[in-house]
C-alpha cells in the first residue's frame, strides 16, 4: 500500500488510464496550463501534451457537449468540471443527451465519458457553490454516479468508470483533495462499480454514508464506541448503481439503521435507502430508519449558520441515540 | 405640454400589425446558381438521383401526415416539406463518411442518409423494425453506420455534440468534415454561441448551418433574433456564407465549396440557407402568424418542380421517365407504410435494452 492524497489517486487512475489508451483525453477549465484548480491533473500537460490535456473557455454547456459528441464518434472523454455546482449549465448536456442518446437512437451509438468534479459544500463559499449534486443524476437512468469518500475507492473506481462504455457522473471534495489514505499498489487496481463497502464492523447500528459525510459518520461511530455503542458503518461508494443489498444484510444483524446524506433532504439517497429498507428488512426493524441531511435550505455564509446547516458528528450521534432509544 | 404616454413593448409584433396586409416575406432568397449540372460537377444521374431523392422526402412526408391525421401514431411530427434542396444538395456535396447531425426536423435526413422509407415510416408508427427500434420516434430518426448521427428535440442541444464528432474527428486525423444543421429558432441558444467560439478557438472541421426557415415555431426570424444571422460568425472571426435552399444546385455548390474549405484548412463555417417550410411547426400548428399569400410565394419555387423543370428542359429525361420515377416512388411509400402497418411493436423486455453499452444497471426492477 502507498500513501497517497486524494488528489494523487485520482491523478494516477488518469494517468494509468491515458497511457494505456490514445482516445482517452481530459478537458476543463484550468486543467492543462494552470495545471488543474484544486492540482488534480498536475504534470498532465507535460505528459500527454496539448492534443490531449485541453483547457476550455468557461462554457461548460459547450465543452460537455463537445465530449458528448466526441464520446458518440469513438473517443473516451474525461470532462472535468471545475466544481458540480458550474455543471449545472451543462445539465442539458448530461441529462438530455450522455444518457439518453443510446437509448432514443435505439442503441445505435455509446456514450463512453466521464464527467467528474468536486461535489457538495467546501466551507463558507455561499448558496450556489454547495450543493450535493449526486443524488439528482442518480435520478436519470443510464448514469452512472461515484461520489468516493477515501483516496483507494477513488483510484479503484475511477479506472473503472473510464474504462467503463457508458456515461459516469464521478464525484470529489475540494476539501478532501488533499486528504491521505492507503492506496493498493495492486497492477491495475479497479474497483467494480455499484459495489458498497463496509468501512467498519459493529453490531449495535447501521450508519450509510459516502462522500464527505463518511468521514463524519466515522468522527460519530468512535465518539459512540466511548458509551460502548458501536456502529457500523456502510459506504456505498457509488449512489448508482446502489447497493442495497450490503446495506440490507447489515441492517438485518443491526436491526437499526442511519443514513447520512450530504443532499437536501426530498427525494435523496437517505430518502430512496430508507424506503428500500423498510420494504426489505421491514421485520427486522426495531426504530424507525433515521437521516442526517442538510436542511431543506440554501447554504448560508455566515460562519456560524453555516456550521448550524452542514451535517456534523453530533447531528449523526443524535441521530444513532434516536433509533436506539438512548435519548 | 406634457409627452404623450408610450406602453412599454419588448416583443416585436408580428403579423397583425405588420405592413397592411402586404406580404412581408419572412426571409429573403439570394439568387439561385445560375450554373448549370455539368459546369457543377453533376452527372445526368446525378440530377436524376437528386429529383429522386427530393420526392422521395415529399412523398415520405406527405403521406406521413394523412396517416398521422388518420390516428395511425401519435408523437410529434415536424414536416420538412419546402425544404427538401437543403438535405438533398448537401448529401450530394459531403463525402459519405462526412457527418451530418440535425434537429427534430429529421425525416429528410434520415432519407437522404440511408434510412430507408420502411425504416422511417416504421421509426414513426413506433415499430421494432423502425430506424431507432421504435425508441426515438419522428424527432430521432438516425442511421449512425452512414454517418447520421441523428436528429435531436431539444433545440440547440445538438450543436455542441456537432462539435464533438468534429472534434473526435480531428483528433484521429480522418479528414471528415461535420455538418451541423439546426433551425433559424436554435441561433438564439447559448449552445451555438458556446459552441462557435470553442470551434473556431480549437479549429474544429465542422459547418454550422442555420436553416432558416423564416420561422421559431410561429415567430418569424424578425422577431426572435436581431440582425442578420450569418453575420454573427463576424464575431468570432469564422468563415461565414448565406445562399438559397429553395434550389439544389445552389446547396451543392456552396456545401461543395464550403466542405472543401473546411477539409482543406481545418477551420469551421457558419452557414445560413434561406429556405421555406410549408407546413406547419408540427401537426397541431393553426398557422395564424403568417399568410396564404406568403406561403404561395415560396410554394410557386418549389425546389422539387424546379428541378423537374430543369430536367425536362435540358432533355436529361423525358416527362414519362418522371412519371416512371414519381410512381415508383409513390408504390416505394406505400409499400412502406404496409411494412410498417404490418411490423411488431417492440417486445416488453426492449423497455429495457438499448440503455447500455456495457454492464446494464436498472434501479429496483422488479
Amino acid at each position: 500500500m502507498a500513501e497517497l492524497q486524494f488528489r494523487e489517486a485520482i491523478r494516477e487512475a488518469i494517468d494509468e488510464e491515458m497511457s494505456q489508451d490514445e482516445n482517452i483525453f481530459i478537458m476543463g477549465e484550468e486543467v492543462a496550463e494552470y495545471d488543474g484548480a484544486y492540482k488534480v491533473t498536475e504534470g498532465l500537460l507535460d505528459k500527454y501534451g496539448l492534443k490531449r490535456v485541453i483547457d476550455t473557455p468557461i462554457s461548460e454547456l459547450g465543452f460537455a457537449g463537445i465530449g458528448v459528441g466526441a464520446a458518440m464518434n469513438g473517443l473516451r472523454p474525461i470532462v472535468e468540471f471545475m466544481t458540480w455546482n458550474f455543471a449545472v449549465l451543462a445539465a442539458d448536456q448530461i441529462l438530455n443527451h450522455a444518457s439518453k442518446v443510446k437509448y432514443m437512437l435505439g442503441g445505435q451509438v455509446s456514450v463512453p465519458i466521464v464527467f467528474r468534479g468536486p461535489n457538495a459544500s467546501a466551507g463558507q463559499l455561499g448558496a450556489t457553490h454547495s450543493v450535493a449534486y449526486d443524488s439528482m443524476y442518480a435520478q436519470f437512468p443510464g448514469l452512472a454516479v461515484i461520489y468516493p469518500s477515501e483516496p483507494d475507492d477513488a483510484k479503484g473506481l475511477l479506472k473503472s468508470a473510464i474504462r467503463n462504455d457508458d456515461p459516469v457522473i464521478f464525484m470529489e471534495s475540494e476539501q478532501m483533495y488533499g486528504l491521505k489514505g492507503e492506496v493498493s499498489e495492486e497492477d491495475d487496481y479497479t474497483i467494480e462499480i455499484g459495489k458498497a463497502k463496509v468501512k467498519r464492523e459493529g453490531d449495535d447500528v447501521t450508519v450509510v454514508a459516502t462522500g464527505k459525510m463518511y468521514h463524519i459518520a466515522k468522527q460519530a461511530a468512535n465518539q459512540l464506541a466511548k458509551d460502548d455503542v458501536e456502529v457500523e458503518i456502510i459506504d456505498p461508494r457509488t449512489i448508482k448503481p446502489f447497493d442495497i443489498e450490503t446495506v440490507i444484510e447489515s441492517v438485518k444483524k443491526t436491526n437499526r439503521c442511519v443514513i447520512v446524506d450530504e443532499a437536501h433532504p426530498f427525494g435523496g439517497m437517505a430518502s430512496e435507502a430508507g424506503f428500500l429498507i423498510q420494504r426489505e428488512a421491514f421485520d427486522y426493524l426495531d426504530a424507525p430508519v433515521q437521516r442526517v441531511t442538510l436542511p431543506d435550505v440554501s447554504a448560508p455564509f455566515s460562519k456560524k449558520l453555516f456550521d448550524l446547516w452542514l451535517p456534523d458528528a453530533k447531528n449523526v450521534i443524535d441521530a444513532v441515540n434516536a433509533v436506539t432509544y438512548r435519548n | 405640454m406634457a409627452k404623450e404616454k408610450k406602453e412599454a413593448i419588448f416583443a416585436p409584433t408580428g403579423l397583425k400589425n405588420s405592413n397592411n396586409g402586404k406580404i412581408d416575406k419572412s426571409v429573403d432568397l439570394p439568387d439561385v446558381t445560375e450554373k448549370k449540372h455539368d459546369d457543377l460537377g453533376l452527372s445526368d444521374d446525378d440530377v436524376v438521383k437528386m429529383f429522386e431523392l427530393m420526392y422521395l422526402q415529399r412523398r415520405f412526408e406527405e403521406r406521413a401526415m394523412q396517416m398521422y391525421q388518420k390516428g395511425k401514431f401519435g408523437g410529434f411530427l415536424h414536416l420538412y416539406i419546402g425544404q427538401e434542396a437543403v438535405s438533398t444538395g448537401t448529401v450530394f456535396a459531403l463525402n459519405d463518411d462526412d457527418d451530418i447531425i440535425t434537429a427534430y426536423r429529421d425525416h429528410g435526413w434520415g432519407l437522404v442518409r440511408g434510412v430507408t422509407a420502411k425504416e422511417g415510416m416504421a421509426e414513426l408508427y413506433g415499430k421494432v423494425t423502425g430506424c431507432s427500434k421504435g425508441k426515438g420516434g419522428s424527432m430521432h430518426f438516425a442511421k449512425a453506420e452512414n454517418h447520421f448521427w441523428g436528429g435531436y428535440g431539444i433545440v440547440g442541444g445538438h450543436i455542441p455534440i456537432g462539435g464533438g464528432i468534429a472534434f473526435a474527428n480531428k483528433y484521429k486525423e480522418n479528414d471528415r468534415v461535420t455538418a451541423c444543421f439546426l433551425g433559424d429558432g436554435a441561433v438564439d441558444q447559448g449552445s451555438l454561441h458556446e459552441t462557435l467560439n470553442m470551434s473556431q478557438l480549437w479549429k474544429l472541421p465542422c459547418i454550422y448551418v442555420v436553416e432558416n426557415n423564416g420561422y421559431s415555431m410561429g415567430t418569424a426570424a424578425s422577431r426572435h433574433t436581431v440582425g442578420e444571422i450569418h453575420e454573427r460568425a463576424k464575431g468570432y472571426g469564422m468563415k461565414s456564407a448565406v445562399f438559397n435552399g429553395m434550389d439544389a444546385f445552389t446547396v451543392y455548390e456552396n456545401m461543395k465549396k464550403i466542405s472543401d474549405d473546411v477539409r482543406k484548412e481545418g477551420l469551421p463555417y457558419f452557414v445560413e440557407v434561406r429556405t421555406y417550410r410549408y407546413r406547419g411547426h408540427s401537426m397541431s400548428d393553426p398557422g395564424t402568424y403568417r399568410t396564404k399569400e406568403e406561403l404561395q410565394e415560396y410554394q410557386k419555387i418549389d425546389p422539387i418542380e424546379r428541378m423537374k423543370s430543369y430536367l425536362l428542359d435540358e432533355k436529361i429525361i423525358k416527362q414519362g421517365k418522371i412519371d416512371e420515377i414519381q410512381d415508383g416512388i409513390e408504390d416505394e411509400v406505400l409499400e412502406a407504410i404496409d411494412f410498417a402497418e404490418e411490423s411488431d411493436f417492440p417486445d416488453d423486455d426492449a423497455l429495457y435494452e438499448d440503455m447500455f453499452t456495457g454492464t446494464p444497471y436498472i434501479h429496483d426492477k422488479q
